[in-house]
């Protein structure tokens, strides 16, 4: 038990230097780009580094279309630069490509566009129609016997959207146990606070309320992440949603909770202090 | 001026019907055909599918968002996706999904309006789609399709279903005539000439194609040869025939059962002020919306008549240089 302890430990720390890594990636590749959404991406990188490094994924980067692969569909477009930098470390596409996100010519569009690269399950950018599209993937995977599971990732502000309810509501009423939602809770959306422009508490109660079988978890902290999602699929007739408490911009103390970064890149200078404070420098 | 019966044709089902018997028959063809509903498949007749194939229909409730969403996921998945709602509510409600979920990624998602037009008739404004072929036709790499009647909706559910990709079919509520009384062969991109003619020709779709047909025949009868073009590939167009009817008639009316703004009037008018101008003539319902009323009122009331359609034809021609 000791050794196992162990290796879990080391794996972990392994998990813990990917979420480093991909952090460096998305300040490097917005502030190359002077565009884009670090902020909203940097809250939601410890759950795409469980998703897609953790072993939570069934997935193959060589056989990006496989029908029984578990998908991922970042309902929050704008947080391409994090599953952009997952997808390439993860192999689905060279990591030098990252360079070019938000250049003409570049598969890396500003918000993911499904077809244009690898790896992408959903056009995604107009917020809220990410769980419908998830809805759509579980029922088929249901009427075709497949075992894959259907991991949604939805913003805080984003389920503001009245359509990501609708979807609620079906995903409950087909019993889609297939079917996760996670919710990247960074409590903020591009004006201010989550509290302040639209309230959700109780955030929880309102998916339990839709029939989901609800789970929540400190969005940053490795071990539990990797066990709630791994929880996920555990709930015959039922699907899951995890309200994930995070940081927007976690890991950069300047950015952290403040949302006027909100759909900014950082200068040069300031992309210098950040990856300074990740210990890239 | 004698009075003129319009030309005795026989009444047929509605395109709604049609579309809903035909998506049937196409289910048994087709494994991998899902239909999704918002709640209305008793309306838009895809409650014959639910019956057929209970395992392959999913009514999400009334939710056109998450309806279009889910039929995005479903086909990313491999499936042929058929969705039908009211024409509003499908292209109005929904259109950012459209564009987003299906557009964007051209997934094959068939989409079908019906209650569309002002035949609806007593539901009233809130239900008819006057704007549906602006907002489809916007849609990039979208193809729309209009039906005369029955016989060319079950036609051209088939033509739907050969297309990896989305496609827009308008129907409508009411029983319509049937103009195809033998048979008739749809192909996208492609238009067909009903009658032909020589003074000018009568280009429309829908309903407008049996009152272009009674209006060939009013103005014949006061010696004027009208050409009558069914243009039920809206995108995309016939633009070869479009500019051949230019070339050898010299004048065009368009009919169609929409606001004037961006339907089939603005597509023949975009098309042949490029190809081959020539004076032209509309019939549709200008802008403004109608009201609640019996369908056959109101299409007096708003002017989409044989007789509304021989008047712009007669004033057309008046136009053409000597």
């Amino acid at each position: 038990m000791a050794d196992a302890a162990a290796l879990q430990a080391a794996s972990l720390e392994a998990l813990r230097e990917k979420a480093r890594v991909l952090r460096k990636h998305i300040i490097t590749m917005t502030t190359a780009a002077r565009s884009g959404h670090p902020s909203s991406s940097l809250s939601a990188v410890e759950i795409l580094v469980a998703l897609y490094f953790g072993g939570i994924l069934r997935h193959d980067p060589e056989r990006p279309t496989w029908p029984e692969r578990d998908r991922f569909i970042l309902s929050k477009g704008h947080a391409a630069p994090a599953l952009y930098a997952a997808l390439a470390e993860a192999g689905y596409f060279p990591v030098e490509e990252l360079a070019t996100l938000r250049r003409i010519g570049s598969r890396l569009e500003g918000h993911p566009i499904l077809g244009k690269l690898p790896g992408v399950e959903a056009s995604t950018g107009s917020l809220g129609q990410g769980l419908s599209i998830g809805v759509g993937h579980a029922l088929a995977g249901k009427l075709d016997s497949l075992p894959y599971h259907v991991f949604v990732m939805t913003g805080d502000g984003e389920v503001d959207e009245g359509q990501v309810w609708e979807a609620a509501l079906s995903a409950s009423k087909y019993r889609l146990d297939n079917l996760t939602c996670i919710v990247d809770h960074n409590g903020y959306q591009q004006t201010g606070s989550t509290r302040d422009v639209m309230p959700l508490s109780p955030l929880p109660d309102k998916w339990r309320a839709f029939g989901w079988h609800t789970l929540e978890v400190d969005g940053h902290d490795l071990a539990a992440v990797l066990s709630t999602l791994a929880a996920a699929r555990a709930f015959p007739g039922q699907p899951v949603a995890i309200i994930a408490y995070t940081r927007k911009g976690k890991g950069v103390s300047f950015v952290e909770s403040d949302y006027a970064y909100h759909g900014k890149a950082l200068s040069p200078e300031e992309a210098d202090r950040a990856l300074e404070e990740l210990g890239w420098k | 001026m004698e009075v003129i019966a319009p030309a005795a044709r026989p009444l047929g089902k509605s395109t709604r019907e049609a579309f809903g018997e035909a998506l049937r028959d196409l289910g048994y063809a087709r494994p991998d055909v899902v239909v999704v509903d918002a709640d209305l498949n008793t309306s838009t007749r895809t409650q014959l599918f639910a019956v057929a194939f209970p395992d392959r229909f999913y009514n999400v409730g009334i939710a056109e968002s998450n309806l279009v969403g889910v039929a995005s996921g479903l086909a990313a998945c491999g499936k042929q996706v058929w969705i039908a709602s009211f024409g509003v509510f499908l292209l109005a409600n929904a259109f950012d999904q459209l564009r987003m979920s299906v557009a964007l990624p051209r997934l094959n998602v068939k989409l079908v309006g019906t209650h569309t037009g002002i035949t609806v008739g007593e539901d009233g404004p809130s239900q008819m789609a006057v704007e549906d072929m602006a907002l489809a036709c916007a849609l990039a790499g979208v193809r729309v399709f209009v039906p005369a009647d029955e016989v060319e909706t079950r036609a051209m559910v088939q033509a739907a279903a050969e297309i990896d990709g989305p496609v827009y079919i308008r129907c409508g509520r009411p029983p319509v005539p049937v103009v195809h009384e033998s048979g008739c062969v749809f192909r996208p991109g492609r238009a067909t000439v009903l009658r032909e003619g020589s003074d000018l020709t009568l280009a429309a779709n829908g309903i407008m194609v049996a009152a272009s047909l009674d209006a060939a025949e009013e103005l014949a009868r006061q010696g004027l040869s009208a050409r009558v073009l069914n243009l039920s590939s809206v995108k995309p167009i016939d633009e070869d025939a479009l500019e051949q009817a230019a070339r050898e008639t010299g004048a065009l009316v368009v009919a169609e059962e929409h606001l004037a703004h961006g339907g089939l009037g603005s597509i023949v008018a975009r098309v042949l002020s490029a190809r081959y101008p020539v004076p032209l003539g509309f019939v549709n319902l200008g802008d403004t919306y109608a009201e609640s009323g019996e369908p056959r009122a109101l299409v007096e009331r708003y002017g989409l008549t044989a007789g509304a359609i021989a008047q712009a034809a007669r004033a057309v021609v008046l136009r053409k240089p000597t």
